[in-house]
């Protein structure tokens, strides 16, 4: 009799915490999103295609009006087709962005399955505006192109276009560049993380003066094999491209400068 | 909740990257262009190669060992041998300290180098791999071996090289086990041959007088297990290569095919009817019991391993098409897992475990394909008029099958040739034989 009654108090109790916990998380807060979620939702949207809630599209709609004002005309067409504002963010928004891809970089493989498994549905929808921006201009070819094939890669220049100092045609011509002289490794195991970040130390001339790996301790883990083989072409190509074609002006600016190799996109498909 | 969650660890992230702003630039493409490299003759003093002639005749071994270097590389598809015409170093010094900016200039990025010398009544022979634009040595082995063995030190140094610049395993270092045929359709002397994966050193094991059908290697070892008909009735034998010893492990009744070891060489595999109805069965080599693995009306055959041995793939008419099945060893949860349009067959499990190469008949044409073990991802490779029965590299990067042409009412016309083709489905290459062959089966790396 005594072991229910304790029983029930327990559970009573428990109850009663529990409520009084998880209460307050029930209570509807006012929709005053900060930039960094809505750029979230714009995402998310933009992966499965999801119609965004109405409260969240206004308040959508009322940032981009806001960031309008700002508009730049370097942002790439892909940015209209996600209804993205065609913005350079503010700096505290271009910080946060940067990390939250960063966040994705970690966890490839739990993005890549989300990806998969919509990508077939959203191909057709962010191909045909792109191909239509690539036929208008022909330097946005290559991006429509990109955009076709995958959907990540849209993400991936998000980020760049918003994070790096450099500006859209500096960086293209850069990338353009490395693309053509780096030789993937074909043999890597496709389940694991195949991205190699590395520290350039530059002269104003594009020529290096220092290169550096920056998950270095990785090249000699047990299993990790393949890590030194895709670095090691990681740094033939930079040395193959060199000098880089770097801004001619603002050396302070890119006179270090980081390249995140990712064979991820190109051998996982 | 979300959103609070969302803002907290967005917060965190903010101020933890707040603190460097390099700029960073994602380099998310490259060229999948074959790698050029400098395949550069081995260099051997004089006292050695005189040496060398008497042993093998009036044979220039380092430019040969070099060829085949070279030829290995050049079917990779993922490397491009430069043309020796273009070096501008001598294999002598090359092999010392190479002159990079040389090798730059004709735009190699990586260089072999060797020397080749006798030592007593043995081949010695010492390869460097150099890295051209980092201006440093990658690898260097020397081998010791018999004289007439320097094919497979070719090969051997192929594979150090190719694992070395790929992250992989190489399969150079490896031989095939085919049926040799030849004769009209309708006649057909099929022998068993061996060769080694670059069409050299071919071998007949058998007379030609029984029909053969299946070679299959042992994953450990170099024997092999095929089909063999004795009066008529299917025999299942084993055949150690190296002492050429041959013994019958037994006779099954009715139709019975293709035996498979299983990945620890203990085990055989294989399909054969009882009573009308075929099945899957194993047989223990040491105790030669058998047992019985599925159990159903259908047809199940094909059966092929898992390289942990935990898994079996087959396939049945079970669901009314042939179709591909994976199980249990133990014959319990079985799942299909090809739902295409079309006819599945011949499964065979990759050594490196993640993908089942298949045969589909679609539409009256044969395709080699691929697809993951859950079915997912399928990727047809290659598509003829009739080809089949794939067999995996030991890495599991490329795939060997033979494939036959149309022939005329009277069998004129009729040939049977193997093929190789990667897993990107570009690099299809035909493998040379002496003469017509079919199912091909690829062995293990012969020194691991």
């Amino acid at each position: 009799m005594t072991k229910s009654i304790f029983i029930s108090t327990f559970f009573h109790i428990f109850m009663i915490i529990l409520t009084a916990l998880s209460l307050p998380f029930m209570r509807r807060a006012p929709l005053d999103l900060p930039a960094i979620v809505s750029v979230e939702l714009i995402q998310i949207g933009d992966k499965t295609n999801l119609p965004f809630a109405p409260k969240a599209k206004k308040i959508l709609e009322k940032i981009k009006k806001e960031q309008e004002r700002v508009v730049s005309e370097q942002a790439p067409p892909k940015l209209v087709k996600k209804e993205k504002p065609d913005a350079v963010p503010l700096p505290k928004e271009k910080i946060k962005k940067k990390e939250k891809i960063k966040k994705n970089k970690q966890n490839p493989e739990k993005i890549e399955t989300e990806i998969r498994q919509v990508s077939e549905f959203e191909k057709k929808e962010i191909f045909d505006p792109n191909q239509i921006a690539a036929l208008i201009d022909k330097s946005k070819e290559e991006t429509a192109e990109e955009i076709k094939k995958n959907n990540k890669l849209t993400q991936s220049q998000d980020k760049s276009i918003v994070s790096s100092g450099l500006t859209l045609s500096e960086e293209d011509a850069l990338k353009a560049q490395i693309f053509g002289c780096w030789s993937v490794p074909l043999g890597l195991p496709y389940n694991e993380d195949l991205l190699v970040r590395i520290k350039l130390e530059l002269n104003p001339d594009g020529s290096i003066v220092n290169t550096e790996i920056l998950d270095h301790a990785r090249m000699n883990k047990p299993g990790q094999s393949f890590y030194k083989v895709l670095a090691e072409s990681a740094l033939r190509a930079v040395k193959l491209c060199q000098p880089l074609r770097v801004p001619a002006t603002g050396f302070e600016r890119w006179k270090d400068l980081q390249l995140n190799f990712d064979a991820n996109e190109m051998l996982k498909g | 909740m979300k959103k609070k969650i969302v803002t907290i660890i967005s917060f965190f992230i903010f101020f933890s990257f707040n603190s460097h702003a390099l700029i960073e630039v994602d380099i998310t493409r490259g060229n999948l262009n074959p790698l050029p490299v400098a395949v550069s003759p081995l260099f051997i003093d004089s006292t050695s190669e005189n040496k060398i002639s008497k042993e093998l005749g009036n044979l220039n071994i380092g430019l040969e060992i070099s060829t085949i270097i070279e030829n290995n590389l050049k079917k990779t598809g993922l490397f491009n041998p430069l043309n020796q015409d273009a070096f501008i170093q001598k294999p002598d010094i090359a092999h010392l300290k190479p002159r990079f900016e040389d090798w730059q200039l004709i735009k190699a990025q990586a260089l072999i180098t060797g020397k080749v010398e006798m030592l007593e009544n043995n081949l010695r022979v010492e390869f460097r791999l150099w890295d051209i634009l980092a201006g440093r040595e990658m690898l260097a082995l020397a081998f010791t071996t018999v004289p007439n063995n320097y094919r497979r030190v070719g090969h051997i140094i192929t594979d150090k090289v190719y694992q070395r610049l790929t992250g992989e395993q190489g399969y150079f270092d490896t031989r095939i086990i085919y049926v040799a045929e030849e004769g009209p359709k309708t006649q057909r002397i099929k022998k068993l041959a061996i060769m080694d994966q670059d069409g050299a050193n071919t071998k007949y094991l058998t007379l030609g007088n029984e029909l053969v059908l299946t070679p299959r290697f042992n994953p450990t070892n170099q024997m092999v297990t095929y089909l063999s008909y004795f009066r008529n009735l299917p025999r299942v034998y084993l055949l150690d290569i190296e002492t050429g010893v041959q013994e019958v492990v037994g006779t099954f009744p009715g139709m019975t095919f293709a035996p498979r070891f299983s990945p620890d060489g203990k085990k055989i595999i294989m399909s054969f009817a009882k009573d009308g109805n075929s099945d899957i069965y194993t047989m223990n080599l040491e105790s030669r019991e058998v047992e019985q693995i599925t159990d159903h009306p259908s047809i199940d055959t094909s059966p092929s391993y898992s390289p942990n041995g935990k898994f079996i793939t087959f396939n049945s008419d079970r669901s009314g098409y042939q179709q591909i099945y994976v199980m249990r060893s133990d014959g319990s949860n079985v799942k299909r897992i090809s739902f295409g349009t079309g006819i599945y067959g011949t499964p065979v499990w990759s050594p490196r475990g993640d993908l089942i190469a298949f045969t589909k008949l679609h539409k009256g044409k044969f395709y080699i394909g691929v697809m993951r073990i859950d079915g997912k991802g399928e990727r047809l490779l290659t598509e003829n008029y009739y080809q089949e029965a794939p067999s995996w590299s030991p890495n599991g990067r490329v795939l060997i099958f033979y494939r036959e042409t149309k022939s005329g009412d009277q069998g004129e016309g009729f040939s049977a040739t193997l093929w190789s083709i990667d897993l990107t489905g570009y690099n299809e290459r035909k493998v040379e034989t002496l003469t017509d062959a079919s199912d091909p089966s690829w062995s293990s790396l012969l020194t691991k």
